[in-house]
């Protein structure tokens, strides 16, 4: 299982904070594949996903036990 | 208290400036970030602040240790607040602390650039008609015209 995150206005859009993926193991790339087409508008382009607390690579491989985060662009400050 | 944490409370910059201050340091900047009411001719009624807490507090702590890296002799402590923060509320303290002034100003300049560019916080514009994510895209209602 990987578990994933939602913030701001991705959060809003899933509709929940985080959920689990049934999945052994995946690249960046396809989770955000899987995003866009369970959330439509979800706008993987513009979105970073973090594996672990740390930005990842679209080729970077997600595995079972990982828990990620889909980063839409930061705002703070 | 954290050198680097988000927090939920109102921030009291003084005790990051007490954390930073020791006995080398010639030059203490304080940056308050602060809510501001009109942005290009927008009223803000409120901004609602959220973040990746585990990971933001991490990306602070880097920031901090690119700084002590890039201006040795430089100590750091940064705090965001998250949650619904109104008019003049401050969302961010960066205080540094210095032998020389001069990196001080620049350190701490430094910190406020790199948190909007890697910290995973996000601030919603609450409107009197309307409300927006800020990020890349950005829509003010009553120019209906994309702007950053």
């Amino acid at each position: 299982m990987i578990r994933v995150q939602y913030f701001a206005r991705l959060r809003e859009l899933a509709g929940k904070g985080q959920e689990m993926l049934d999945r052994e193991q995946m690249t960046v790339q396809e989770l955000l594949d899987w995003a866009e087409e369970t959330y439509p508008g979800f706008g993987k382009d513009d979105i970073q996903v973090a594996v672990n607390e740390e930005y990842a690579l679209p080729e970077d491989v997600i595995r079972s036990g990982d828990e990620c985060a889909f980063i839409p662009p930061v705002s703070g400050g | 208290m954290k050198p680097f944490e988000v927090v939920e409370a109102p921030i009291d910059p003084q005790v990051y400036c007490d954390y930073v201050l020791h006995a080398g340091a010639g030059a203490v900047t304080l940056f308050t970030g602060h809510v501001r009411e009109w942005t290009h001719g927008v009223r803000t009624v409120y901004l609602a602040y959220e973040a990746y807490v585990p990971m933001a507090e991490k990306k602070l702590a880097e920031i901090g240790a690119e700084i002590e890296t890039k201006w040795p002799g430089v100590k750091v402590a940064i705090a965001h607040r998250i949650g619904e923060l109104h008019i003049s509320d401050i969302a961010v303290v960066i205080a540094v602390s210095s032998p020389h002034r001069k990196a001080a100003y620049e350190a701490n300049e430094y910190a406020i650039e790199r948190i909007k560019e890697v910290v995973p916080i996000w601030k919603k514009e609450v409107w009197e008609d309307g409300e927006e994510w800020l990020g890349a895209q950005k829509k003010y209602p009553e120019k209906g015209v994309d702007s950053v």
